[in-house]
Parts: C-alpha cells; structure tokens; sequence
C-alpha cells in the first residue's frame, strides 16, 4: 500500500468506491432488482449513469448473469439487494457453481448494527451460500472494499472459476472515505495456476503413441481455457476421435470427421460404445458426471484414464486416473502438442468408430401428422447456419437441442448442465444476447421451464432483445414424464398440465410478436417466417405429448447399455 | 479409518463454518476439533478426528478442504509420526474419607487436582487420548458428575 499522502483520492462513499472499482475491473454491465439496502448502490449507479439491466426477479438476474458469462468467459456482475433478494439469486448461483461459471453477487445487507437482530429483510446470506460459492465476504470496512472487490474478480476468473459473493452493509456504501485504493490481491496461499507436471505429459503422450484404441473426452475445462483450437489441433495430429459432455459441446464441429457427438444418458451410440470400448481415455476438463459415466464402477472398463483438470480435486473423484495432470486445459494440450510422440495406429478403431456411426445414427420416427421436436432443432439449425448461440431451458428440449443442433464454436451452447435449474433459459438467453447484441440468440424451452420465468419477457420487450423464443409445448413436464412411463409404470403423477395460459396472448401482453406453429408441412416456412423478424418472436411449436429423448441409458447402467428409438 | 487433519485457517467470521460445512456436505461427522488463533492472530490452527470409510474418501476431503481460499494449509497427518494430546478437566465425588484416595489415585497419571469443593474435586489430565480414558475409568466409580475434553491437538513430530 503507498502512504495516503501520496495519494489523496476524492472523497466517495462506498457504493461510488464500489462502481469505481467494477470499472477499473472493465465491467459493462450489472444485471440486477433494487431494494432497502442496496438503496445507496442505486443511487451512485443512477449518478454514475452505469448500464444496469433491470430483471424482473432476482434469480433471474443471476442467470442472466450466467448467460453473460457463459457466452463471454467474462464474469457477470449482479446487484440484488438483502433478506429475500439475496434469497431469490440462491438458485442462480448454485447454478454458477455447479458449472464453474464466473459470477460476482453483490448483496445488500441490513446496517451494520442491526446484523443478527432479524432486522427487517435481513438475512444470514453467508451462511447460506457457504457452500455454492467459491467464496464470499462481508465487507467491515469501507476502505477494504476495493481490495475484497479485486479478490473476489480475481478469484472467480482463476482456477476453477465460479461465484463469489461480497454481502455489503447498508452503513458501509454509505461511508465516505478519501483512502488512496488498497487494492491489491492479497492471498498468499491461493495458488490458481499449478505448475503442469511435465513428466506426466511425456508419459501420457507415450501411452498415447501406443494405444489402438484412443479417445478424447472434452468438457467445460476447454470453453473455461478457450482451447478449442488446441483440441481440434491435438485430435487432428494424432487422429484421436472425440466424444463430448452437454458443456464441451461446440468444442468439436459437428460434423467433424472425428466427433462422435455427445456421451452419457442421452448422448450418440457411436459416443457410449467409444467410451466403453477405448483403452485410453483421455479426459479433459470434464468431470465424470452422472448423467455421462452413468455407472463409475463400469465406465471404461478396457482404458487406461487421463484426467486433466485445473481443479485437484477432481482427480480420483469419480474416476481413478493413471495419469493425472493438473492444469489448465490450454497449457496442457499446448505441452502435448508439442510432443513428438508417434502417432498411434488407429486404423481398425476407426473403422469400428464408423461402422457404429453408419449403423446406429441419431434418428427418430419422422411424422406427416405432427410436428417432431428434433425436426424443429434441424430446421432452426439451417436457418441459423449452425451460428447461433443455443441457449436451453432444462428437460427433454434441453437434449434435443444439444443432439440436433450443429454446434461448432466453444461457449456456443448456454445451458444449465450441472444443477439442471429449470427457468434458466429465458434469463440466460437475455444475457447472452446482450454480451453479443450482433450475434443470434436461440432459446428453446418447455412449457414447464419458461412459466418458471416468464416475468422476463418484459426485459426482451423493455431492451428490444432479439431473441427467438422455440417453446415446444408438449403439455407435459416430458422428462419426469419420461421416466415416470420407462420407471414407474406409467404414473404420471403431477407431470401432465391440463391447462396452460394461451401463450400468444401471454407474448402478445409484453408486446412480443408471437407465432403458434402446429402444421407440419408448413413448419419448415413458419419457422423461416419467424426468423425474419429483426425484433424478438416467441414461436410456441405443438409437439407430441409422449415424445421420448432417445437414446437413452436408465440410471446406473453402463454406457454400452443403451436403449435405442424403434 | 480414523483420520486426523491439521490445518491453518484464515481467523476471520465464517471461515470455520466453511470448513465444517466442507464436511458436513460429504456426510462426514466430527469425532473432535480443537482450534485456536496462533502466532498475530490472523490464522488458526486446527486439528481435526474424523472418521472416513477408505483412504480415497480422505484424500478426496483433503482436497475439498484445501480448495477453500480460507484454508491456508491442510494436511492428513495420520500416516506421519505425529503428536497427538487432549486435556480434560473431570469434576468427581471426593466426600472426605475418600480424598486421599483420589489423590494418590491421579498421581501415576501425573494429573493435577485443581479446584476443591467440600464434596467433590476437579481434576486436570493433559495425554494421549487414551491416557485420558483411563483415569477416567478409574475414578468413575467415585462418581463422575461433569466432563469436559478439549478434543486431539497434534502435529507431526520433527524430522532427524
């Protein structure tokens, strides 16, 4: 820190300190509700004239927050105020960090002294988000704030990102201070970026070059280091074919010669048998989830494992590993590539990899009476030439978009993958489109999810978001329904909605165009109807009730054990 | 398998609930945890006894644990030659006649008498956690109204 008198700053109170802050931290915007006790953060964001989305409920800031930061890598900033507000971002950032996504939640708290006398709107917001967020602070003093601010940016966006929550008293933003900016990061004992243990690189690669039967494993670690470009270079040199998680679609082109596509529960055949068959598993940046190694005990039975990870304790989590390497993604394949390991012989694996594509396609019955979901994916698909960012509620559309869609750009797919949070889509979808107005933006979403959310079509109307809104309505909660019919005989106990608003009067209430797609000859020219429009559509597409997303691997079995669509 | 944990914390509010709710989150109880700010005070140390199925669940725990930006450092030092003592404070019945038993009693275990009331003693023991057990077997049949054990501290001995 340099003496004050060298540095006499204006005097601020903590809520200027505050914005200040966010703008040395190159901020753009804040996604947030205001309240009581952010009132004085309110007020310097009204004076400062700093861009600030108003949502509709708080847990929608946090995940517009969520979309920003998924489509950008760059952390979303969220203002919400105390007790209830802060409450209401729970979900979202729960949300965050099951999925390792940079947030950074600012909660108001009540005064000072009345923390701990069940002041009005107060609540114990610390100790609820011990466990969702990579850390969190209560700010004592206002000469901390700008140190604890940078702490906490420069932890969400290293290692392992995810949320951090900074809980701010009402008397602390109002204290004026002329403080020169202690601002510097101090955490000692942090340590992000862990030195890559080269030896395991050469050993790997050694491995590699003897392997017949090799596989790549990309998840979120690749969009979290950007390293699309060194995987495609890595898998292109040595041939290695590549299977990947819900979060690492968009890392491989879909219609790479070496993608399998999509592993786990409801992922391409090609994609399980390859991870049942390989005898070397290189994973990177994925971490065994349940819904991919849907059985631990018998995943990859016949591989050798790599695991890379910048997060330690992933190792041995799920999965034991024989190589271990802990790092970032990017560092790592960038020491691979720069092996000189042989090629491995890999002929007759992918000759087997290709007899099982041909053989066992994604496919489903094609219908000339209704309107099939994953028809609606591939069209939406063409008209966007495969360039949309794919932004997803949770359910049943939620896999037929990531099984049909032709992703092939890293952060391209916005989806909630780890806490499956059903409501997402629609705040998320306005923070990607906002983080890239000149991009498009697809929602799909189910007639469950968005009823979840749909406060926020306001904010589409409000910033004129072009947005195009694929609800496919099936009247159904359809994958609880789903496994209600494969697992309990059919009860479908609270998953059938008898009756549902009239959405395009819903659309037509916030001033939204509104389209209501039910004939499938024509489904292919509505859509493109649809799509023209510069300003943001909801396009409610009827589906099947009982529509299955297929295939699909029951809870506990292994990959190989697929149940396939007629 | 019993584990026991030493670790150095950040001595700022909530720091330990993150520690425990670490635990907590992996159904793992506390067997005892003894903590207190060492050296300036911005750090504590603690000692931790849990109880872990195998040694991947303890190695996966330290890792957790050693995620947390609060905890400073974390290590698992039950394979390692470690020191590991307990105090106790025991308060038993002593009417008259039968206080010069107690006291030659607590002797061998080089324990301390510390306060005296007219019907009853506190004793002190500072040990291994089985010295501690083992006085107090031996006066529990004097009648041994209150408790209180401040859980393991321990570290690893030095190295040479």
């Amino acid at each position: 820190m340099q003496a004050p008198e060298e540095q006499t700053m204006p005097v601020r109170n903590g809520a200027e300190l505050l914005l200040d802050t966010l703008t040395a931290q190159n901020v753009e915007m804040i996604f947030g509700y205001p309240g009581g006790a952010v009132l004085p953060l309110y007020d310097a964001v009204y004076r400062q004239q700093f861009r600030h989305i108003l949502v509709r409920h708080e847990q929608a800031a946090a995940h517009a927050a969520e979309g920003y930061a998924k489509a950008t890598g760059r952390p979303g900033v969220i203002f919400v105020t105390s007790g209830p507000g802060a409450t209401n971002a729970i979900t979202g950032i729960a949300d965050a960090m099951m999925d390792s996504t940079p947030l950074i939640i600012f909660t108001g708290q009540v005064g000072t002294q009345a923390i701990g006398s069940d002041a009005f709107q107060e609540a114990d917001i610390l100790s609820m988000t011990a466990s969702i967020t990579k850390n969190n602070y209560q700010v004592h003093d206002v000469r901390e704030l700008p140190r604890i601010v940078n702490e906490a940016f420069y932890v969400a966006t290293t290692g392992r990102k995810g949320p951090v929550l900074i809980d701010l008293p009402k008397d602390i933003a109002n204290q004026t201070t002329n403080a020169p900016f202690p601002a510097q990061v101090n955490l000692p004992q942090y340590q992000p970026t862990p030195t890559i243990d080269k030896k395991s690189v050469a050993q790997l690669m050694q491995a590699l070059s003897q392997a017949h039967k090799p596989v790549l494993l990309v998840g979120n670690g690749v969009h979290a280091a950007a390293a699309q470009t060194e995987v495609q270079r890595f898998a292109q040199r040595y041939q290695v074919p590549v299977v990947a998680t819900l979060l690492g679609l968009g890392i491989m082109a879909t219609d790479a010669p070496l993608f399998l596509g999509m592993g786990g529960m409801h992922g391409t055949y090609a994609a399980n048998m390859a991870l049942t068959e390989c005898d070397l598993l290189i994973n990177i940046g994925s971490r065994f989830d349940d819904r991919l190694a849907t059985a631990p005990q018998k995943f990859a039975p016949h591989a050798t494992i790599a695991h890379i990870d910048i997060d330690a304790a992933e190792m041995d989590k799920v999965i034991p590993a024989t190589y271990q390497l802990v790092g970032d993604a990017k560092a790592v394949l960038k020491l691979m590539l720069r092996s000189s390991a042989a090629r491995p012989d890999v002929a007759a694996w992918q000759q087997q990899l290709q007899q099982w594509q041909t053989q066992h396609p994604m496919h489903y019955q094609k219908s000339a009476t209704e309107i099939k979901p994953q028809q609606v994916v591939q069209l939406v698909g063409e008209l966007t030439h495969g360039d949309a960012y794919v932004v997803t509620d949770v359910g049943q559309h939620q896999m037929w978009a990531a099984q049909y869609y032709p992703f092939k750009h890293q952060h391209q797919l916005i989806t909630s993958g780890g806490l499956g949070t059903m409501g997402f889509g629609l705040p998320a979808a306005i923070g990607v489109k906002l983080a890239a107005p000149d991009k498009p933006v697809v929602l799909f979403v189910g007639d469950g999810g968005i009823q979840m959310t749909s406060e926020e079509l306001e904010v589409i109307a409000t910033y004129d978001l072009n947005i195009k809104i694929i609800l496919l309505n099936n009247h159904t909660l359809g994958m609880v329904r789903q496994w209600q019919d494969l697992f309990y005989d059919q009860r479908r106990s609270a998953t059938m909605f008898e009756h549902q608003p009239d959405f395009m009067k819903l659309a037509d209430a916030y001033g939204l165009k509104a389209y209501h797609l039910t004939d499938p000859q024509t489904v292919a020219t509505d859509l493109t109807a649809a799509f023209a429009t510069t300003h943001a559509a909801l396009i409610e597409v009827a589906i099947p009730a009982l529509e299955p997303v297929m295939p699909m691997i029951a809870p506990g079995h292994a990959n190989n054990e697929m149940m396939e669509s007629d | 398998m019993r584990r026991v944990l030493t670790c150095l914390l950040s001595n700022d509010p909530g720091v330990l609930n993150r520690f425990t709710g670490t635990l907590t989150r992996r159904q793992v109880n506390i067997d005892s945890i003894s903590i207190s700010p060492i050296g300036d005070k911005s750090a504590s140390r603690v000692t931790a006894v849990i109880y872990l199925n195998d040694l991947a669940a303890a190695k996966q725990l330290v890792a957790q644990l050693n995620k947390q930006i609060d905890v400073l450092e974390i290590d698992d030092i039950t394979e390692q030659p470690h020191i590991e003592r307990e105090l106790a404070l025991i308060r038993v019945n002593a009417a008259t006649n039968k206080r010069a038993e107690l006291f030659a009693m607590v002797q061998p275990f080089r324990a301390d008498v510390v306060d005296v009331a007219l019907d009853s003693l506190m004793i002190q023991i500072t040990g291994s956690r089985e010295k501690v057990n083992a006085l107090l077997r031996v006066v529990q049949p004097y009648g041994v109204t209150k408790v209180v054990r401040t859980g393991v501290a321990g570290f690893t001995r030095a190295e040479g």
